[in-house]
């Protein structure tokens, strides 16, 4: 087989790290959590770092009127499928389909991680801006709008006396790999492609 | 001449030296570089853990203190033996069954000698073990959760102090009596003492799995005074020694009366032997009373079992188990050193430490070197068991603790000074005064095979002018000392809290690991536990009121109930919803007649409550526990007795809501 191939569909079975890895991870840091509170999110769950951090989010956040964090919410179904869905498409494409099929598969990865993150984005806002009017501590910002308390899509920002961090984890890792690959099985299909129709 | 005022200037520096050097042994005021080094090496800065954790008796306050080396700071006062209102030991339905004895609730003792359970003979830090010296019991602490969760009552014993010391794989727990006594208990003319009452010697079976505490048998020795023991180590285990004092069997004015014999004796006891002896069918059952009160770590509850039986072991039907060793003046530490070659015996009225020899006890044993016999036991002959004295070494020799480097570290309570002497050569090393009168002392794992001779701590029993002045009773203190080098050197000075009679110490990193954070929900077992807000409730069964309420960050639930009547028993099983480290929440209620819960995260506890007077009684949470402590709060409203209103229970809801009721 070719090596663009065989690289495609390594590439394409890379994302299936995600039902081993969590995806993301927020992180929670105060003074009085010498170990901190933090959430691994995976593709069908979410899931306490240490034993009972999700509990001690929701604890926290009851003040300022946060919603609990759901047990589930509905992308922890499209998200599997989405991930086997697409693997499977990648695959038939590493093994029947030509090169330009690897960008074509690259791209698709591209927009539905996009997507994921919009979405993602989407009820990180919610989850940080709409709240209990009955909140037990309310607060505004400098501007005299109602502060929100939403965490960062990506790197580390400070909420009231927690500093919030967020960023991918392996499971992320497993998948941009795979992308990577394709990406590049892309480029090495079309310099096979080349050298072939060279000789 | 510039030579010459180079030596005078040489030997002026030499002589200054010298005088320094006088200056810092003189006086422990010195503001010198020592004091300075002192400072620094009982410095634990802030957030930094202690080297040691040191476990030390509470004496009559009945409790156990965990302290940390070298900071001498206070971390949890553990109650044992006594009722504690701050953790509701004792008054919560929960404890109240590990204070039970076969007289009743007790909620005090005398709690002496913490000993740290061992696996071949060195410290391995699961249960300390601790003795209640007035109504004889040994209590177990397990060293996950820091609390107490066994209490056994010793039956046919008085004066519990030759006690609670565990043998060399924690075998057996091992409690001696001091006072003679009756045996069985009975109407007799305390005059018939001599010959009439007995020393039992209890062995208690522990449990290798859970640590648990069994009594296997009691030996019934002459009525001596039991004073203090230590099991053998190395070859000398399977041996256990006790100190005698009293072998006049005086029962009136024993200052004087059991000061008369030149030598008392040191028990040998060869348990091994008698578990042997007991196991092939040996020994008698007699009939006996006792609690045996065991906390349940699932239930959060203790359960009190009333044991009828104990078997017994005459003396003299097991030939070869048991040696009197003759030791002078009333023996107070009976201290085995880590080889378990040597038995250090303190004549309390003596000026010497006297020290037998293991091998030559067993030498003196076979080939019959003895001196005579007591109540059909052979003592051996001194001469041919001795194997040497610390010569004048201080007045009143009390206790010995050993570092692992060949020396030995002797209290004198009379000339208050601890006195660090060499194995062997019976030397004396160094001596340092303690701030006042000393009684045990205690080296991390310093009566086991492995001591870690770092620090020594003195546990002294007057402190007079060495603190603050605190009206007629000042405290008690214990004082830590640098052992390293050839010269002990005093570091610290610290309050302790009631009387520390002993301590045992441990490294922190053998155990801090395994401390508890929380108790986990799911393993909540207690039969009145709410485990959801779902699972509240308030039930009602005759006179008697069963509320089912949870606690969380910063509500209970339900906080509003009604249909209380005056004359009811309102029982408060609550529990703690938190699943997070460092969040207790206590609660109580106004007119209880008990204590607050203090209740741990994942835990239920419970408290009675007996409402007299008609109205609304507000309750609230005791430990601030968060920003929203002080709204954590709620009403009973309690009706007279021949109020109908039924019972209603709500978390939350708001006027309207009660109107569409």
């Amino acid at each position: 087989m070719k090596r663009s191939r065989i690289i495609m569909i390594i590439g394409a079975l890379l994302p299936l790290g995600l039902f081993i890895f969590p995806l993301w991870n927020i992180t929670l840091e105060a003074p009085q959590y010498p170990i901190p509170l933090g959430m691994n999110i995976y593709i069908n769950d979410f899931a306490d770092a240490n034993p009972h951090d999700i509990k001690n989010i929701n604890i926290m956040n009851h003040y300022v009127g946060m919603k609990y964090i759901p047990d589930a919410i509905p992308e922890f179904k499209i998200f599997p499928a989405g991930i086997l869905i697409s693997s499977f498409i990648g695959l038939i494409i590493g093994f029947k389909l030509n090169f330009k099929w690897f960008l074509g598969w690259f791209i698709l990865m591209i927009t539905l991680s996009l997507a994921g993150m919009y979405d993602f984005y989407l009820w990180e806002h919610d989850y940080g801006h709409n709240l209990d009017p009955k909140a037990i501590m309310k607060f505004t910002n400098a501007d005299g709008t109602v502060m929100g308390f939403q965490p960062p899509l990506f790197g580390t920002r400070d909420i009231l006396n927690f500093k919030a961090h967020s960023y991918p984890r392996f499971g992320a890792l497993f998948l941009a790999l795979g992308m990577g690959l394709s990406f590049l099985s892309y480029f090495i299909g079309k310099k096979e492609s080349r050298q072939r129709v060279a000789t | 001449m510039k030579n010459t005022s180079k030596i005078v200037a040489g030997l002026f520096s030499v002589a200054m030296l010298f005088t320094s050097c006088n200056n810092s042994d003189s006086s422990t005021k010195s503001n010198g570089a020592l004091s300075s080094s002192a400072a620094e090496k009982v410095y634990v800065a802030p957030g930094e853990h202690d080297e040691f954790y040191a476990f030390i008796s509470g004496g009559f306050s009945g409790q156990l203190a965990v302290y940390g080396l070298p900071s001498g700071r206070l971390f949890k006062v553990i109650p044992v033996f006594s009722v504690d209102a701050e953790k509701a030991y004792g008054f919560n339905e929960e404890t109240k069954p590990m204070l039970n004895t076969s007289h009743g609730f007790i909620p005090w003792d005398d709690a002496h000698h913490p000993d740290i359970s061992q696996t071949a003979g060195e410290l391995d830090g699961r249960y300390v073990y601790i003795n209640g010296n007035n109504t004889p019991r040994i209590a177990k602490i397990d060293l996950t959760t820091f609390e107490t969760t066994e209490i056994i009552e010793i039956p046919n014993s008085a004066g519990n102090h030759s006690s609670s010391y565990v043998t060399e794989n924690t075998e057996y727990v091992v409690a001696g009596t001091r006072f003679g006594v009756p045996v069985p208990q009975r109407d007799i003319s305390i005059k018939e003492y001599k010959g009439n009452f007995k020393g039992a010697l209890s062995f208690i079976k522990v449990d290798q799995e859970d640590g648990g505490m069994e009594i296997d048998f009691q030996i019934l020795m002459p009525g001596f005074d039991y004073d203090k023991a230590h099991p053998g180590r190395g070859d000398s285990h399977g041996w256990f020694f006790f100190t005698t004092y009293n072998t006049e069997e005086a029962h009136t004015l024993l200052e004087v009366n059991a000061s008369q014999n030149d030598k008392d004796f040191i028990a040998a006891v060869n348990w091994q032997k008698i578990a042997e002896y007991v196991k092939n069918g040996g020994g008698k059952k007699m009939p006996a009373n006792y609690a045996h009160n065991v906390y349940d770590e699932h239930t959060h509850s203790a359960t009190s079992t009333m044991k009828k039986e104990v078997l017994v072991v005459d003396p003299t039907e097991v030939p070869g188990a048991f040696y009197f060793l003759p030791t002078p003046k009333s023996p107070h530490g009976c201290d085995v050193d880590p080889s378990g070659e040597y038995i250090v015996g303190s004549g309390k009225l003596s000026a010497d430490v006297t020290v037998h020899s293991f091998s030559k006890m067993i030498k003196a044993i076979e080939d019959k070197k003895f001196a005579g016999e007591a109540y059909g036991i052979p003592i051996l002959d001194f001469e041919a068991i001795h194997a040497g004295s610390v010569k004048q070494a201080g007045l009143g020799p009390l206790h010995t603790e050993f570092d692992g480097k060949g020396y030995g570290y002797t209290t004198f309570f009379i000339s208050s000074e601890v006195v660090k002497w060499k194995l062997g050569t019976w030397e004396v090393i160094d001596r340092k005064p303690t701030y006042y009168s000393v009684g045990h002392l205690m080296i991390p794992g310093g009566n086991s095979r492995k001591p870690f001779g770092k620090y020594a701590l003195a546990m002294n029993k007057i402190t007079k002018d060495r603190y603050l002045p605190t009206g007629p009773e000042v405290t008690q203190s214990a004082q830590l000392y640098d052992i390293t080098g050839e010269k002990m050197e005093l570091l610290l000075d610290f309050p302790t809290i009631g009387e520390p009679h002993y301590a045992a110490g441990i490294p922190a990193d053998m155990i801090k690991g395994k401390s508890k954070k929380l108790y986990k929900l799911e393993d909540n077992k207690h039969p009145y536990a709410a485990l959801s807000d779902a699972d509240t409730k308030v039930v009602r069964d005759g006179n008697t009121v069963h509320i089912y309420m949870t606690m969380i960050r910063s509500h209970f639930s339900p906080d509003n109930i009604e249909g209380v009547k005056v004359g009811d028993k309102v029982y408060f099983h609550v529990t703690n919803l938190e699943q997070d480290y460092d969040v207790p929440h206590g609660v109580s209620i106004i007119g209880a007649n008990t204590s607050e819960l203090l209740i741990m995260p994942g835990q239920t506890e419970t408290f009675a409550w007996e409402p007299k007077q008609v109205g609304v009684w507000p309750f609230y949470c005791t430990d601030f526990c968060s920003a929203l402590h002080q709204e954590m709060q709620g009403y009973v409203r309690v009706s007279p007795k021949s109020s109908n209103i039924e019972l209603s229970w709500s978390l939350g809801e708001d006027d309207e809501d009660e109107d569409e009721e």
